[in-house]
């Protein structure tokens, strides 16, 4: 009873206290977004309001052609002396009838219109013999086309008869788009190509880093520190001879390249060079271990093969880039074709020597790790420990030198004891006693260190908003929707990376430990069991993404990526509300669409 | 010849799934292994193909330590060692035919199955195998359109795909029913009597291991139990087996 009372009191109290931290918290709340009731009210911004809101309800779509309309009436200023008969008006069409028909200067008088365009307006001007426009009000017609307005005349006496004119504009002919929509439908073609081209880019990219972003593929990743080792030395030293090779490879197409049959000819020898030597090299299926003598033809063969790939490659995008020059210049209504093509070429050229430079770096560190396992199975205990450790801590120098290489690129320290020689003694000491802690028959999980290196700098990718990345990339390849693609393209593969690799680790483990289960290796294993089943998902998180893209896009132009934004944040600064409105009608219309659209993809591919 | 030899495996968090079995299998015998869920029946036939890491102990085949084998020789190994599953591990989005020769992916060259491309010969021989299971019509449709049996052939089917000279079976069927059952435990008993296959095959119910196995192990949460024939399994051992509250059934 008495713990009952107690236990109510003490609830009371801490719901008590709840409210009280809520007030405060909603209080500050409030102060610090200065929540402002009495702005709502007065009547200036109430007016304001109106206004924007009334202007934002008539975009600037549709116009029509507009004439000028005029309605003479003759008057007599002052009165003549005999008596004055005004001649009748023409009642067929709009007219005007004034009262009195004759006056003095700077009286009053009043004119009623007929037969006018209903609802339109216009100035109601007095036209002395000098036809000078001497305005003296405005009038406006009700539904029927009929006005009354009271004017003062003009200190204008005369002796001929002078004219009091109306003149109004109405629409003729068929309505048409406003300059307004038509630069709104350009904008908007190239937001939704912005967003289909980040979207394209980002998947591509996505797709390769989710699996190294998967914790179920990568916990298993398992090296002894020596192959560890080793690899890290030899991936600087691959990328270089990549590059070094495509670059040697690069300059030998440039003789091939002058001639057209020369460079057709030469990119189809270079393809047979390419195919035969990797056929040979790489045999279907293999029973017996093949000898080291084989295994080391076959080596020689898979380089000449691939020096005859990244030549043929060379000479396939030379033979593009001049299609697409030929193509642009001859062909004017496809001219974007051709400079597409051509620039579809310089890509070639460009993911050439990045391909050659990341085979090269792979290549080689695939072979220093087996090295490291040979080594760790085969050499004496003494020599295995010693050129262990060596290695350890070559490669331990060897990373924090590239870092502090890093660290010098961006601060421009230039001082080579500190970004190269204390980082590499660091690192060579950590990695020494590293390797001394760790034994060498055991394995590292080197899987785990890339899956959280990996996940962190995509984390941090992400959190920064695209819109704040294209300034930096509007600062690289200037204002525009280029760099809005690229800024949208880097926050994609971000954000896309994790969303696929979570698919990757909700897949079944079944199948994976199938297929582990008939000897197929790791990439093969991803081949026949991961990505089967991670199709659908990915297909469904690329739509939605696109949708998110195409969002982004409307907005990525105020701050400087191209686009509607751009548009409409010009028509925003200039106060010109009717065009901003359209602008947004059509950012509403292509987001709902993209919305329902992609709604009703996802459901059909899932 | 398969020895296991003070086998011990304990999983991160400290469960013992295996303490210090010792057994060995003769070439050509068809091996039935019993005991209760989680006695560890699945922990050893995932230790012999190091599908799980043993924590201690040796498994030699042939003479070969596969608990030592490197990276490499592990997939020459596993390469000859099939094995087929309770839930049956096909992957469901892809065709029969390429759950079938997902099994020559030891053999074939990785660059080439990277693009889907394997040799005329193996094409041949899933349709071989499909034929052997008795789906050779259903080569070309997804595997989960199948039936629960179905889906158990081609199972079979990508195992033999290996060429194995020892079939690993983790309660082939103990998703299927009782005539299904049968079906299945006969091609295991083909292969085995046929081409000469090893086969350890964890079993739940004594009525298969008795109308298949050659020789019994029985695992009590992970020891070694029982090792004999199926016909020393009298209402003693069973219930050093199974435990003083277990009923026969089947």
């Amino acid at each position: 009873m008495d713990t009952k009372k107690k236990t109510s009191i003490i609830r009371s109290l801490g719901l008590g206290l709840a409210v009280l931290v809520a007030m405060v918290i909603y209080g500050y709340g409030f102060q610090v977004t200065k929540v402002n009731l009495d702005e709502t009210r007065s009547p200036r911004r109430q007016e304001q309001l109106v206004r924007i809101l009334r202007a934002l309800a008539k975009p600037d779509i549709i116009e029509y052609e507009r004439e000028e309309f005029e309605v003479n009436a003759p008057i007599l200023v002052p009165c003549p002396a005999g008596e004055l008969t005004a001649p009748e008006p023409d009642r067929s069409g709009p007219y005007m009838i004034l009262t009195p028909q004759c006056a003095e200067p700077q009286t009053n008088i009043r004119v009623e219109g007929f037969n006018f365009e209903p609802r339109t307006g216009g100035p109601i001007i007095f036209i002395p013999p000098s036809e000078v426009k001497l305005q003296m009000g405005t009038i406006e017609t009700d539904e029927s086309g009929h006005f009354e307005v009271t004017v003062e005349l003009p200190k204008r006496p005369s002796e001929e008869v002078q004219y009091v004119r109306v003149i109004t504009r109405r629409n003729v002919g068929a309505p048409h788009f406003t300059q307004t929509a038509k630069d709104t439908w350009d904008k908007i073609i190239e937001t939704v190509f912005l967003a289909l081209l980040a979207t394209t880019i980002g998947t591509a990219l996505a797709v390769p880093i989710s699996f190294f972003t998967a914790r179920n593929l990568m916990k298993d990743v398992r090296s002894p520190l020596a192959s560890i080792s080793l690899s890290i030395l030899a991936w600087p030293a691959g990328i270089a001879i990549g590059i070094q090779v495509s670059r040697l490879v690069g300059g030998l197409t440039a003789v091939l390249s002058d001639n057209l049959a020369l460079n057709i000819g030469s990119l189809f020898a270079g393809l047979v060079v390419a195919w035969l030597p990797m056929r040979w090299a790489l045999p279907q299926e293999e029973i017996q271990r093949p000898t080291i003598s084989l295994r080391l033809a076959r080596l020689a063969a898979l380089f000449v093969a691939s020096l005859a790939a990244i030549l043929s490659l060379f000479l396939l995008s030379k033979l593009v880039i001049e299609l697409g020059n030929v193509l642009a210049v001859r062909f004017q209504f496809v001219r974007f074709l051709g400079t597409f093509i051509t620039d579809l070429g310089e890509i070639l050229a460009i993911l050439i020597t990045l391909i050659a430079a990341l085979v090269g770096g792979a290549a080689l560190s695939n072979s220093a790790g087996r090295l490291g396992q040979l080594l760790n199975t085969r050499l004496p205990n003494l020599a295995r420990v010693s050129l262990n450790l060596l290695f350890t801590a070559l490669a331990g120098a060897t990373l924090m030198a590239l870092s502090g290489a890093g660290i010098d690129w961006l601060y421009q320290i230039d001082d080579l004891s500190k970004t190269l020689w204390w980082p590499a003694g660091i690192g060579a000491v950590l990695a020494f006693g590293a390797a001394l802690l760790i034994k060498e028959a055991d394995t590292v999980p080197i899987g785990l260190v890339i899956y959280y290196i990996s996940r962190t700098i995509l984390n941090a990718l992400r959190a920064i908003e695209p819109l704040i990345m294209v300034i930096v990339f509007a600062v690289w390849v200037g204002i525009g929707p280029f760099a809005g693609v690229l800024a949208l393209s880097l926050h994609t593969i971000a954000a896309l990376a994790k969303l696929y690799s979570e698919q990757v680790e909700s897949i079944l483990p079944g199948p994976l430990e199938a297929v582990t289960a008939t000897g197929a290796n790791r990439l093969q294993t991803i081949i026949y069991a991961v990505i089967p089943q991670i199709v659908p998902p990915y297909i469904s998180f690329t739509m939605y993404r696109w949708d998110i893209n195409v969002r982004m896009s409307t907005i990525i132009g105020f701050a400087g990526g191209g686009g509607i934004g751009f548009l409409l944040q010009q028509n925003i600064n200039l106060f010109n509300y009717r065009a901003a409105s359209a602008q947004m009608i059509a950012i509403a219309i292509v987001v709902a669409s993209m919305d329902y659209l992609s709604s009703v993809m996802r459901e059909k591919v899932v | 010849m398969l020895i296991i030899k003070n086998l011990t495996k304990i999983y991160e968090g400290g469960v013992l799934a295996l303490d210090n079995v010792n057994f060995s299998v003769e070439e050509g015998q068809f091996l039935a292994v019993i005991g209760l869920s989680g006695s560890g029946k699945s922990t050893l036939l995932r230790c012999i193909n190091r599908l799980i890491d043993p924590t201690q102990g040796q498994v030699i085949w042939n003479g070969l330590d596969i608990t030592a084998a490197s990276h490499e020789e592990l997939r020459r190994i596993r390469r000859r060692i099939g094995m087929v599953f309770q839930q049956f591990n096909l992957v469901y989005r892809s065709t029969v035919l390429t759950n079938v020769l997902a099994g020559r992916l030891g053999y074939v060259n990785p660059a080439w199955s990277l693009i889907n491309r394997f040799p005329k010969s193996d094409l041949e021989k899933a349709r071989q195998q499909l034929q052997r299971v008795g789906i050779a019509d259903k080569a070309y449709q997804r595997a989960d359109e199948l039936s629960g049996g179905q889906q158990q052939r081609v199972g079979v089917a990508r195992a033999m795909m290996q060429d194995p000279e020892m079939v690993l079976a983790d309660e082939p069927v103990a998703s299927l029913d009782p005539v299904l059952a049968h079906s299945i435990m006969q091609y295991l008993e083909q292969i085995n009597k046929e081409d000469g296959v090893t086969v350890l095959c964890s079993l739940h119910f004594l009525d298969l291991v008795h109308r298949y196995a050659d020789r019994v192990v029985a695992l009590n949460e992970g020891r070694l139990v029982f090792e004999g024939l199926p016909a020393e399994i009298d209402d003693k051992k069973f219930k050093e087996i199974y435990g003083k509250d277990a009923e026969r059934v089947g």
